[in-house]
């Protein structure tokens, strides 16, 4: 049985363009994380290796990873907002839907 | 116990859980039809749910499991941080805005809309359940572990108090409250770790983490063959016991056992102060030597040696986060290892010293075998462990309804970055927390769950109050968001999927959803009672890899990959869902349960992901090709 729509939602602007952009973001991550793993499960000694200020790279992978994640999500954002608001805009200027 | 009741604590503890009732009455006001009560209107804003995301994310699993692992193995237990946030990064990327676009309740409505196949939502109900309630038995034992200490009450009553609070807020108002009270819970969580975190940095570095710090004590000895003599006056050897890592020796003093790590078994040596645990055969258990009133157990952890600088000090006074981690890694920690072994008919359970290396628990390999004594075999289960963390997280159940509850798929998406920020920001702390808990002689060796809220004992009576009661808070809303995920799975999808013809009316659906709610609280409630003492971390493992394996493909290849058939979701979801279920129960950690040994285990491993995981995919795409003219999704 369908329920319908849970709410009524907004116009989702550009659907195509963010669910390409999200993908490609996703696969740099991927690749990241991949690295990670593969290190720590093939070679774990080189993550003692000192990188910087007594950090080894254990230290800097993960924390790199995690801050890599927020910094992901807010250009996707700011890159999706972008378009949504051109779209908007172009919509309204243009007085009517394509 | 080797910590005592605090009336504060209690009184803080208490306080939450009113307030928790409180906004669950308050919004039971508010939701009486069916859309308020599952996914609270979708109305809530995207802030909001963003932070309540952060709330249902961080279970105990996290803000106990990761702290005590950590606390407990050093860098490993900070693996699974690592693993639990990139989950994220499928969810945003991948699945966020696409489902909120089919703009239904639940996975398997958004399935039923696309392909109207019988079946199919009875297949998702039924693996959104499971991996529900695997994922509830971790939260029931952790939120008993955390009530022993603090309310001084046995583990069962714990759960069943849980179960009771948590029962009583969904059955009352639904989506709406589940989300405030995870929004409180997760800001304060946030919050509070940050001052712990603080005042870490802020004591810095010491071999004598406090005034009351145990002093630990050595004996000299002579060793020769069976005999042991030399002792100082007043004991008396009364027997040895060689294991793998070392000769123990037991002696009596005054009437009091205790157990000593013999520094070689051969001429002069050092006997080292160990800690015990002993059942003797009539059953009585003594805690170093001691009925468990004299609290004779007591708490560990410290700095053997500190370097800064090349120069060995005794403490470092106020750090930053950075060299925090560059002294300890230039540092060696007093660690405790565990050896368990039976002599002259009592069961030993011991801990040894075991001076560690800083820059050996700041890189992996002390908890995961990825290095010494390591196979292919024991690589390829933390791969699978980090593919499931991975890959688990968007399959969520309680992570999905969350995309249900913003207006738009934009506030899907921004919510789900506000999540990532505040538990990655939590994640990064988690270190600190861990280590901290490591290093200030706080460790109860008994309990890795308890290591973060006794760590903020040490900082004040005051702190420890509030961190145990958002402890718990964590329990009672990742509880009832999961309880909430499942009742919706009952009401929408098995009992649509059972009768099919009769369509119900809005009320009706509430009523099963929250019978449904009180029947599910009652099942975690014996189910957490029943596993007692499992391993909470690796239960919680367990459900995202059956998440991964069971939802993930079938989500993401609905949303990408045009040719997918409603045979080839319903295959995969059985498959991902046996295949993850059966490898677990055949793996070397469930088989003491069922009385084999763990080496004699079917399966060699623990983490069924990277087995079950590309099964699930091959067989959905295999069974969609096979299908592909039957059943043709209309989107």
């Amino acid at each position: 049985m369908d329920h319908g729509p849970n709410i009524t939602t907004g116009k989702d602007y550009a659907p195509e363009y963010k669910s390409r952009l999200g993908l490609r973001l996703f696969l740099v991550y991927s690749i990241l994380y991949a690295g990670f793993i593969i290190i720590n499960a093939f070679i774990p000694r080189l993550m003692a290796f000192i990188l910087f200020a007594g950090l080894n790279l254990a230290v800097v992978y993960g924390f790199g990873l995690i801050i890599t994640a927020i910094v992901l999500g807010l250009i996707y954002n700011h890159l999706c907002t972008k378009k949504e608001q051109q779209m908007q805009a172009a919509e309204s200027a243009g007085g009517q839907k394509p | 116990m080797i910590y005592s009741i605090s009336p504060l604590a209690i009184g803080l503890f208490m306080a939450i859980v009113v307030a928790v009732l409180a906004i669950s009455v308050y919004f039971a006001r508010k939701s009486s039809s069916s859309t308020n009560y599952f996914a609270a209107g979708g109305t809530i804003p995207w802030q909001v749910n963003g932070i309540a995301f952060a709330g249902d994310y961080l279970s105990a699993a996290s803000f106990l499991g990761i702290c005590g692992m950590i606390a407990f193995s050093g860098y490993d237990g900070f693996l699974y941080s690592i693993g639990y946030l990139a989950g994220w990064i499928v969810a945003l990327f991948v699945i966020a805005e696409p489902i909120k676009r089919l703009g239904k309740y639940t996975f398997a409505d958004a399935l039923d809309a696309i392909f109207k196949f019988p079946g199919i939502r009875l297949m998702a109900g039924i693996s959104t359940l499971v991996v529900s309630i695997f994922y509830l038995i971790p939260q029931m034992v952790g939120a008993g572990s955390l009530v022993v200490p603090l309310l001084g009450l046995p583990h069962w009553i714990g759960v069943i108090g849980v179960g009771s609070i948590v029962i009583f807020i969904v059955a009352t108002a639904g989506m709406k409250s589940t989300t405030y009270v995870q929004f409180i819970k997760g800001s304060l969580l946030i919050v509070f770790s940050l001052i712990l975190t603080f005042a870490i940095l802020n004591k810095g570095l010491s071999t004598k983490p406090s005034a009351e710090y145990h002093q630990f004590e050595s004996l000299e000895a002579t060793i020769s063959g069976d005999l042991i003599s030399g002792l100082p006056a007043g004991y008396s050897a009364t027997d040895t016991h060689a294991t793998a890592t070392g000769l123990f020796v037991r002696t009596e003093k005054a009437g009091t056992i205790r157990w000593w790590k013999a520094s070689s078994d051969n001429g002069p040596v050092t006997l080292a102060e160990t800690l015990t645990i002993t059942t003797s055969a009539d059953g009585s258990i003594l805690y170093n030597g001691a009925p468990r009133e004299e609290q004779a157990f007591y708490q560990v952890g410290h700095l053997d040696r500190i370097v800064v600088d090349g120069q060995d000090v005794d403490s470092t006074g106020r750090l930053n986060p950075i060299s925090y981690l560059s002294i300890l890694n230039q540092s060696r920690v007093m660690l405790f290892s565990e050896v368990k072994f039976s002599a002259g008919g009592e069961q030993v359970r011991l801990w040894y010293q075991n001076p560690v290396e800083g820059s050996r628990i700041l890189r992996p390999g002390m908890k995961f075998k990825v290095d010494e004594g390591s196979s292919l075999v024991s690589k390829l289960n933390f791969v699978s462990l980090m593919l499931a963390l991975f890959l688990g997280t968007a399959a969520l159940p309680h992570v999905l309804i969350r995309y249900y509850t913003v207006p738009s798929a934009k506030d899907a998406r921004k919510s789900t970055i506000l999540a990532i920020i505040a538990i990655g920001f939590f994640y990064i702390l988690t270190l600190f927390i861990g280590l901290g808990a490591m290093t200030s002689g706080v460790i109860d060796l008994t309990d890795s769950n308890m290591a973060a809220p006794l760590l903020a004992r040490n900082f004040g009576i005051l702190l420890f109050a509030i961190i145990s009661a958002i402890a718990f808070a964590t329990v009672l809303g990742t509880v009832s968001g999961l309880i909430m995920a499942s009742a919706g799975a009952v009401a929408h999808d098995l009992v649509d999927g059972i009768f099919k013809k009769h369509k119900l009316t809005d009320r009706q659906r509430v009523i099963i959803a929250k019978v449904a709610a009180i029947a599910t609280g009652i099942v975690a409630i014996l189910l957490g009672i029943i596993f007692k003492g499992v391993n909470v971390s690796f239960l919680v493992g367990l459900a995202f890899a059956i998440a991964a394996s069971a939802n993930f493909p079938a989500i993401v290849m609905i949303l990408f990959w045009k040719k997918t058939t409603a045979h080839g979701v319903v295959a995969s979801i059985l498959v991902g869902m046996l295949l993850s279920v059966g490898i677990i129960m055949l793996s070397p950690t469930m088989a003491p349960y069922f009385g084999v040994a763990a080496g004699d285990a079917l399966i060699p491993l623990d983490n069924p992901g990277i087995v079950s995981i590309p099964v699930s995919f091959l067989t959905l795409i295999i069974v969609s090709l096979l299908t592909k003219k039957k059943v043709v999704a209309n989107t």
